[in-house]
């Protein structure tokens, strides 16, 4: 299906994804071997032992004890072997090494969040440096979603008022798939992310590029890039088609009707509680589903994007 | 020339009321045929409108939120309205008495109650579905179930009322066992059949009570939030998980068990042979029904859950398949030495046999931790479900349907038709899950109503088979029913089986025997007792 990967399963790009594979493929083989048993058992003995000719007694076979003790005791043999192999890769993936880099993931419909050591912040894409274990501390700030990233065999339940903790380490410099793998309302098959491996030179870089965002851009560019990154984009147009929320296009300075039924005007005030605590007022005929933007935002971000839908003229 | 008795269930007593105040367990189990196939039906277009709308990524013909509603409901109705009841409280109604040579099961007016409180709880689902359908998937993860704004309380409400009607079956199916078995029937001369309902009743009454107490905090924490499951109000979102699964792991087996009660039974039928290793097959059913309660964490191996909670799932899970392959076999080495007959109740046996197989083995790899963790909500498990529940239950269901069909009616259907549909159903069902096990495997996470074009291809493949097999169901519905008028007299025992239910005339006396009927022989003395079923009659004598 993808260009790399094999017929089951996708490319294997973290450092226990081969451990995985390895297992996955034992179980598969042996399944293969024991499932074509009971269909060559069953397509040879249903047609050599076909009634002919009038009914008869036949033979009154009830048991074999050597018989079923082998195909009691082969089973739980191999069962064995996978249940210690699955467990062992399981620790693979729990016990995170000491010297890993942490990232906290945060959840929300219909995003995901990633805070970083160096005190930026990124949405929708993980990005981290090549070879170095990376710890991913994940949280949700509403209902349960989960991290998948299959080209890893990476995957994760976010709740929330709980950390759960993953780790991974990608060798593979690229960019990998990211899925929210619990179901989580009417987003959540949109829900999807990307993780951005880079070596070490660029990843620096990047961070550097990302503390000082917005420097050198003007508040209605800064506002554009925040817009495009920061989850606004899936759900509010510029172009003045509905989507989840309401378009931006030439909103500033107009009334808008409420679902409690008050019009008011979006002015700088509204727009930042709509940024920080959307469900206070919600637009009619939307839904109060976005999620509260507090703690994610910087003040001066928040500026920035005002400023930016200040700009969508009509 | 076989003839239909003129008094028979069916015909004696007559009249509406007679029907709906009837005590007598077959035509209570009937009423629960007819009542599950409607919802089979129901849930069966909802899953056809699921597989139109994925044919291809983006908006095919229903809204995300629409969607949303389809797989919840698909996933409810087909579980507490059909497969749930489907064995146990129609043919088991039907049948278990008449093998056991009783009159009727232990308490008749409690069986007749529970297909009232059935149908109740049925309104109730119903009933959600108009109020705005539920979106949370039928297993209702809080905290989601708590703040969607769907019916989610009358559809709890509903799968809560349902679980009295399965405790009631289930009650009922144990004293009937217990006491009602007739002279010289031991218990290890019962047929499996029995064996395996027994397994499945005592799953049903212990396990459902606790299904019962969730959904009740569950509709607590949405009316009056008492902050158990919300997170909000400081309660555990992840024991909502705990409480679900500790049933709804063991309800699995409920759903299981049956099935492999009635290919225990079929499959020494149709190849007149003593099945192979009765003990051990009577009493895996009661270890798999002992240890399904100790499974249930092997469904959050990535819910955070310690390390050591999830190799102690890990490793009991294992020990549920030891005796499910054990079963299948005991199953397939039946057939050394039989006589085979290739009838469609034996063709839909292997169809069980090879599908269930698979679903079995696909059930080692999510055992497995470390795999799991890939596997873990993806295509992988819905076809892994989908192979051991429908490939499973429900073929088998199929199976025991067409086994005792012309039990149930005196008639028999189109045996050519029913094979040719039987081999449609076979290829629809691959076709549909097949690609589904290797979309899951490359990572296509579950529940999703848009994906990424890479899957294209294997979500038109499974959506091809899904109408394959709704086409295939249509026919099966058409040509039962025609059978139904016009289907040719079976005969008392058109298949030659020994146990009871084949002593009395088809469709039985409204009181099945007319006399006390005696156990002399085991279930399968084919090795002792040469019984020329009634089909075949007419050839042998020809």
């Amino acid at each position: 299906m993808e260009n790399s990967g094999t017929f089951w399963l996708p490319r294997a790009a973290s450092t226990y994804a081969a451990d995985v594979d390895g297992l996955f493929y034992f179980i598969l083989w042996t399944s293969v071997v024991i499932f074509a048993l009971v269909v060559f058992g069953l397509i040879y003995l249903s047609i050599r032992y076909k009634k002919r000719g009038k009914t008869e007694l036949t033979a009154g076979i009830s048991h074999n004890t050597k018989l079923e003790l082998t195909w009691t005791i082969i089973p739980t043999l191999l069962i064995l072997v996978v249940f210690v192999w699955g467990f062992r890769g399981y620790m693979k993936m729990r016990v995170v090494p000491k010297d890993a880099i942490e990232i906290r993931v945060t959840a929300q419909k219909w995003f995901w969040s990633f805070d970083y050591q160096e005190g930026i912040n990124s949405v929708g894409e993980l990005v981290v440096p090549a070879g170095k274990p990376i710890k991913l501390l994940i949280s949700s700030r509403d209902v349960i979603h989960s991290l998948f990233v299959p080209d890893f065999r990476l995957k994760m339940d976010a709740v929330p008022n709980r950390y759960t903790i993953a780790w991974f380490q990608a060798d593979e410099l690229g960019e990998y798939q990211l899925y929210c793998t619990e179901y989580c309302g009417t987003e959540h098959s949109k829900m999807l992310g990307k993780v951005r491996v880079l070596s070490q030179g660029d990843y620096e870089n990047w961070v550097n590029e990302n503390s000082q965002l917005g420097q050198g851009l003007t508040l209605e560019e800064f506002g554009r890039q925040l817009y495009e990154n920061k989850g606004c984009m899936p759900c509010h147009s510029l172009d003045g088609t509905t989507k989840i929320g309401p378009s931006f296009k030439g909103i500033f300075g107009h009334e808008v009707q409420l679902t409690s039924g008050e019009t008011v005007i979006v002015d700088e005030n509204y727009i930042r509680e709509s940024i920080l605590n959307p469900q206070a007022k919600i637009v009619a005929g939307f839904q109060p589903v976005m999620p509260p933007y507090q703690g994610i935002l910087k003040p001066q971000e928040v500026d920035a994007l005002i400023a930016f839908i200040k700009s969508l003229k009509e | 020339m076989n003839i239909i008795p003129e008094k028979n269930y069916l015909t004696y007593p007559k009249g509406l009321k007679s029907w709906l105040f009837t005590l007598d367990h077959k035509r209570i189990g009937l009423m629960y045929l007819f009542a599950i196939m409607f919802f089979f039906l129901v849930g069966g277009i909802f899953a056809l409108m699921i597989r139109l709308e994925l044919f291809s990524p983006g908006k095919d013909i229903v809204s995300a939120d629409t969607y949303n509603q389809l797989f919840t409901l698909h996933g409810a109705i087909m579980i507490f309205l059909f497969i749930i009841p489907s064995i146990p409280a129609s043919l088991g109604n039907l049948i278990l008495p008449l093998m056991l040579g009783a009159k009727d099961v232990a308490f008749p007016r409690l069986n007749l109650a529970s297909w009232y409180i059935y149908v109740f709880g049925a309104m109730f689902a119903v009933y959600s579905m108009i109020a705005g359908a539920a979106d949370t998937g039928w297993t209702f993860y809080t905290p989601y179930s708590i703040e969607t704004n769907t019916a989610v309380i009358s559809l709890t409400t509903g799968a809560f009322i349902l679980g009295f009607s399965s405790i009631f079956t289930g009650l009922n199916f144990l004293v009937t066992i217990h006491k009602l078995r007739a002279p010289g029937m031991t218990w290890f001369k019962m047929p499996l059949f029995v064996w395996g309902l027994y397994a499945t009743s005592i799953i049903q009454v212990v396990a459902t009570p606790v299904l019962g107490i969730t959904l009740l905090l569950l509709i607590l924490e949405r009316v009056a939030g008492i902050g158990i499951f919300n997170p909000a109000l400081g309660g555990d979102p992840v024991l909502f998980q705990h409480f679900f699964w500790f049933y709804s792991h063991p309800a699995v087996y409920i759903m299981i068990l049956p099935g492999m009660a009635i290919i225990s039974e079929l499959i020494s039928v149709h190849s007149h042979k003593k099945i192979f290793g009765y003990k051990v097959i009577a009493y895996s059913s009661l270890a798999i029904a002992f240890i399904s309660f100790l499974v249930w964490g092997h469904h959050m191996f990535v819910s955070g859950q310690s390390e050591l909670a999830g190799m102690i799932f890990s490793f009991l899970t294992f020990f549920v398949g030891v005796p499910s392959g054990i079963k299948v076999f005991n199953w397939v080495a039946t057939l050394y030495k039989g006589a085979v007959r290739f009838t469609t109740p034996m063709l839909y046996t292997f169809a069980f046999l090879i599908l269930f197989s698979i679903g079995g083995l696909t059930g080692i790899f999510l055992g497995a931790l470390s795999v799991d963790v890939h596997l873990h909500d993806t295509y992988f498990v819905v076809a892994h479900f989908h192979y051991t529940m429908m490939g499973g239950t429900v073929i088998a269901f199929f199976a025991g349907l067409h086994h005792w069909w012309p039990k149930i009616w005196g008639r028999m259907y189109n045996e050519r038709i029913a094979k040719i549909t039987a081999v449609l159903v076979f290829i629809g069902f691959n076709l549909t899950f097949i690609p589904q096990f290797i979309m899951g495997a490359h990572g296509m996470p579950r529940r999703y109503y848009d994906y990424l074009p890479q899957f294209q291809g294997m979500h038109e493949l499974s959506t091809y088979g899904a109408y394959l097999l709704g086409f295939a169901f249509t026919i099966m519905a058409v040509y039962l029913i025609h059978s139904i008028f016009k289907g040719k007299p079976a005969g008392n025992n058109p298949w030659g089986g020994l146990t009871l239910e084949w002593q009395t005339t088809s469709p039985p006396d409204p009181h099945n025997f007319h006399e006390v009927p005696v156990w002399t022989h085991g279930p399968y003395d084919y090795d002792k007792i040469k019984v020329t079923p009634d089909l075949e009659k007419e050839l042998e004598t020809a």
